[in-house]
C-alpha cells in the first residue's frame, strides 16, 4: 500500500510540480533538464548578442560560435573610442560587438564559459546569485556597466538564474582574459 | 486551493514553502528605532547594553560613531548567554544577540545600524535615520536613503541598501559582526590605529568579556597572548590594522572573490609579518588595475606609493576605481598619507 503510494506519488512529481508553478529545476542538483532550461534561458536572454563575438560571415556579422560566450577577445585591443558628433547619438560599439563606449566609460562583454582563470570557473553559484542582486562587479565591486542588462536579469526566479548558471557551467571552457573596463576620460 | 497545494508540496517534500512560511513568521526590524530596545528610556541607551569600540574602526566619511552589543538572557533569567569563542576568527554569537552603531555628522546624530540575529542563521539588518528634532529615527528602505547628510560641499553620505549591508556583514549563516572580534576588542591595543577611538572606562573589551563568563571555550592564554596584528615596525602595524577593518571584509582567503586572490584578513593562526595576507597576497604582485597614465602596477610596490594599486584605488572616489566600492564618498585622507608614507619608506628588495 504505502509502497503503491510512494510509486504514484514519485510519478506524478512532475506534473505536480508543474501544478505547484515550480519547474523541476529546484527539485535537485544541476542535472541535464536544468541545464537544458539554462540553456533555453540564455538563447531567449540574448547573452549571447554581446557575449559571443561577431565575425564577418559571407553573408556579413556572424556570431563566432567557436568563441562561444567568451567575450571581448583578449586581442582586440580597442583604440580610443571616437569622439561622436553633436547630436542624440551616445554609444559607439565594436565591431565584434563586445565592446561599448559610453558615457560610463568603454565597458567589454565578460568571459562567461568555465575557464578557471579568466571565466566563470572560479565563481560559485551564491557568487552569480549575488552578482544579479546587488547589480554589482563580481557581486561585490563597482555597479555592473551598461548595457549588461542585470536589472533585467534580477527579474529572473532564483530556480532559472540557477539554471543559467548550471548552463555556463557546461558550455566549452575558454581561455580569455576581457580587459577592465575603462573609466569616463573626464573622470581621469 | 492554497491549502491544498501546500498540502501537496508537503508531500512532495518540497521544503521551500515551508521554509518560506518560517520566514514570514520571524519578526521583522521596528519600524522605530526606539523600538528595538536600545534605550531604556527616551535618549538614554540601556546600561546592560556592552559599549565598545574597535581598535581599527571602518572609515564612513568622518562619522563619529558609538557602538552596543546586547546579549540575550540565558538558561536563567539571571544570567546571559554567552558568545562561543571556540573559533577565535569567527565567535558564534546567541540568537537573540544585538548590535547597534550610531553615525554623527557635525555633532548631529544621521544614522543608527541594527544587526539582529533572529535565528542560528538568520540576521536582520536595519538602518534608522535620525529625525529633525533628534528625537528618534525611522527606518529607512530596503534600497537605503542617498543624500542623508552633506559630508563636504556637494558632497552626501548616502545609507547603505540592505544588499549592500551584507556585501560586507555576509549573508545567512555567513554574517559578522565586523568590530565586535578578538582582534578588534584586543587588550594589546594598537595606539597608531588610524581614527583609533580611545577605549573609556565601562567599555567592554577581551579581559571583560574573559571576567564576566561571556565568552565561552576560548584559549587559556588569549589575555596574555592577546591578538595583535603581526608587524615589526609600529607603521606597519597600522597600516595592516587598517586594511584588516576596511577592506578584509570582502577581500578575505575563506571566502575569495573570483580570480582574484587577495586577502587582508588577519587570522590568529597568523604568527609572523610575513605571513600577514595584507602583505603577502600584495607584494610585488601584480594587479589588474592600471593606474592612470601607467602602463601597469603592482598591488604593493615597495617604496614606490604611485605605482601601487591598493593606494590608488583607496585615493580614488571614482566609481569604476573607488575601494572600497561602496559605503563611503570621501576618500580617507589620513590613511591616504599614511600608507602613503608607509609603501614609500618599505625595502625596494623585501627582506622576506
Ligand atoms: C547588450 C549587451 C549584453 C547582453 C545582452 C548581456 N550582457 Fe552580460 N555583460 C555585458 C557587458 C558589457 C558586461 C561587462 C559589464 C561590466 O564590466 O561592468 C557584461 C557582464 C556580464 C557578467 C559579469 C558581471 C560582473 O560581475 O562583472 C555576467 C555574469 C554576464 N554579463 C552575464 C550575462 C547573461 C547571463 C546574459 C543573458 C541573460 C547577458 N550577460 C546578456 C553585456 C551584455
Ligand atoms: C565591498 C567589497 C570591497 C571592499 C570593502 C574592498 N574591496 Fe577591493 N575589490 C573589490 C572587488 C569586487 C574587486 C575586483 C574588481 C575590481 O578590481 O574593481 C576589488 C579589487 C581590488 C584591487 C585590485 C586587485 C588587482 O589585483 O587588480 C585592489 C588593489 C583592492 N581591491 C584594494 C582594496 C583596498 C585597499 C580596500 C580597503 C581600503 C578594498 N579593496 C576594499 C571589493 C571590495
Ligand atoms: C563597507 C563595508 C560595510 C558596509 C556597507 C556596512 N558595514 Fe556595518 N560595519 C562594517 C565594519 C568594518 C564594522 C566594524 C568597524 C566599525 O564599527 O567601525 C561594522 C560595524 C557594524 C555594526 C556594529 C557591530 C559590528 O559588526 O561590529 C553594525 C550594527 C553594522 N555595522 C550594521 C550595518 C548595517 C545595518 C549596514 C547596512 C545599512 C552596514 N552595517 C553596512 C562594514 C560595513
Amino acid at each position: 500500500m504505502s509502497l503503491s503510494l510512494t510509486l504514484t506519488l514519485s510519478l506524478a512529481r512532475p506534473f505536480l510540480l508543474s501544478l505547484l508553478g515550480l519547474s523541476l529545476v529546484q527539485a535537485g542538483t544541476p542535472g541535464q533538464s536544468v541545464i537544458q532550461r539554462g540553456a533555453y534561458l540564455v538563447q531567449v536572454g540574448g547573452c549571447n548578442d554581446c557575449h559571443t563575438p561577431l565575425k564577418m560571415g559571407p553573408k556579413g556579422p556572424e556570431p563566432d560560435m567557436a568563441r562561444m560566450l567568451s567575450g571581448h577577445p583578449e586581442a582586440l585591443k580597442m583604440p580610443p573610442a571616437p569622439q561622436l558628433p553633436e547630436g542624440p547619438w551616445m554609444i559607439s560599439m565594436a565591431a565584434t560587438a563586445t565592446a561599448f563606449a559610453g558615457p560610463w566609460g568603454v565597458s567589454h562583454a565578460a568571459n562567461l564559459t568555465p575557464d578557471k582563470e579568466t571565466g566563470l570557473g572560479g565563481w560559485t553559484e551564491a557568487q552569480f546569485l549575488q552578482m544579479v542582486r546587488s547589480g554589482r562587479h563580481l557581486g561585490q565591486g563597482r555597479p555592473v556597466l551598461p548595457p549588461m542588462p542585470v536589472q533585467n536579469l534580477r527579474a529572473a526566479t532564483e530556480a532559472d538564474l540557477k539554471a543559467i548558471f548550471a548552463y555556463l557551467k557546461s558550455v566549452p571552457a575558454i581561455s580569455n582574459r576581457v580587459p577592465a573596463a575603462v573609466e569616463p576620460v573626464a573622470a581621469h | 486551493m492554497r491549502a491544498l497545494l501546500a498540502a501537496a508540496a508537503a508531500a512532495l517534500g518540497l521544503t521551500s514553502l515551508a521554509a518560506h512560511a518560517v520566514h514570514a513568521a520571524t519578526p521583522g526590524a521596528p519600524r522605530l528605532l526606539s523600538q528595538t530596545g536600545l534605550y531604556a528610556s527616551p535618549g538614554r541607551v540601556d546600561a546592560r547594553h556592552l559599549a565598545y569600540a574597535p581598535q581599527y574602526p571602518l572609515w564612513t566619511d568622518g562619522a563619529a560613531k558609538s557602538r552596543w552589543l546586547h546579549l540575550p538572557a540565558g538558561a536563567t533569567a539571571a544570567s546571559i548567554a554567552s558568545i562561543d569563542g571556540r573559533d577565535e576568527d569567527a565567535w558564534v554569537f546567541p540568537v537573540g544577540t544585538k548590535a547597534w552603531k550610531e553615525f554623527r555628522f557635525q555633532g548631529r546624530k544621521v544614522e543608527t545600524r541594527l544587526l539582529w540575529k533572529t535565528g542560528p542563521s538568520s540576521w536582520i539588518f536595519a538602518s534608522y535615520a535620525w529625525n529633525e528634532a533628534q528625537t528618534d529615527a525611522v527606518l529607512v528602505p530596503e534600497s537605503g536613503a542617498a543624500e542623508a547628510a552633506e559630508v563636504a560641499p556637494g558632497r552626501g553620505h548616502s545609507i547603505p541598501s540592505r544588499t549592500d549591508c551584507r556585501t560586507c556583514h555576509g549573508e545567512g549563516r555567513q554574517t559578522e559582526l565586523l568590530g565586535f572580534n578578538a582582534l578588534q576588542l584586543s587588550p594589546d591595543r594598537d595606539p597608531g590605529a588610524l581614527h583609533g577611538e580611545p577605549w573609556r572606562p565601562g567599555m567592554t573589551g577581551l579581559g571583560d568579556l574573559v571576567a564576566r563568563g561571556l565568552l565561552r571555550g576560548a584559549r587559556r592564554d588569549l589575555l596574555t597572548r592577546p591578538p595583535r596584528i603581526q608587524a615589526e615596525q609600529p607603521t606597519t602595524r597600522s597600516a595592516l590594522g587598517y586594511l584588516a577593518a576596511n577592506c578584509a571584509s570582502c577581500h578575505r582567503g575563506d571566502r575569495p572573490l573570483p580570480g582574484l586572490d587577495l586577502d587582508f584578513r588577519h587570522t590568529s593562526r597568523i604568527a609572523r609579518e610575513a605571513d600577514e595576507p595584507g602583505l603577502r597576497t600584495t607584494l610585488g604582485r601584480p594587479s589588474l588595475f592600471q593606474p592612470p597614465g601607467l602602463s601597469s602596477s603592482l598591488r604593493l610596490a615597495p617604496g614606490q606609493p604611485d605605482r601601487s594599486a591598493l593606494l590608488q584605488r583607496m585615493a580614488s572616489r571614482r566609481p569604476a576605481s573607488q575601494m572600497p566600492p561602496l559605503g563611503s564618498a570621501l576618500v580617507d585622507e589620513a590613511a591616504v598619507t599614511h600608507l602613503r608614507q608607509w609603501i614609500a619608506a618599505l625595502p625596494m628588495t623585501p627582506s622576506h
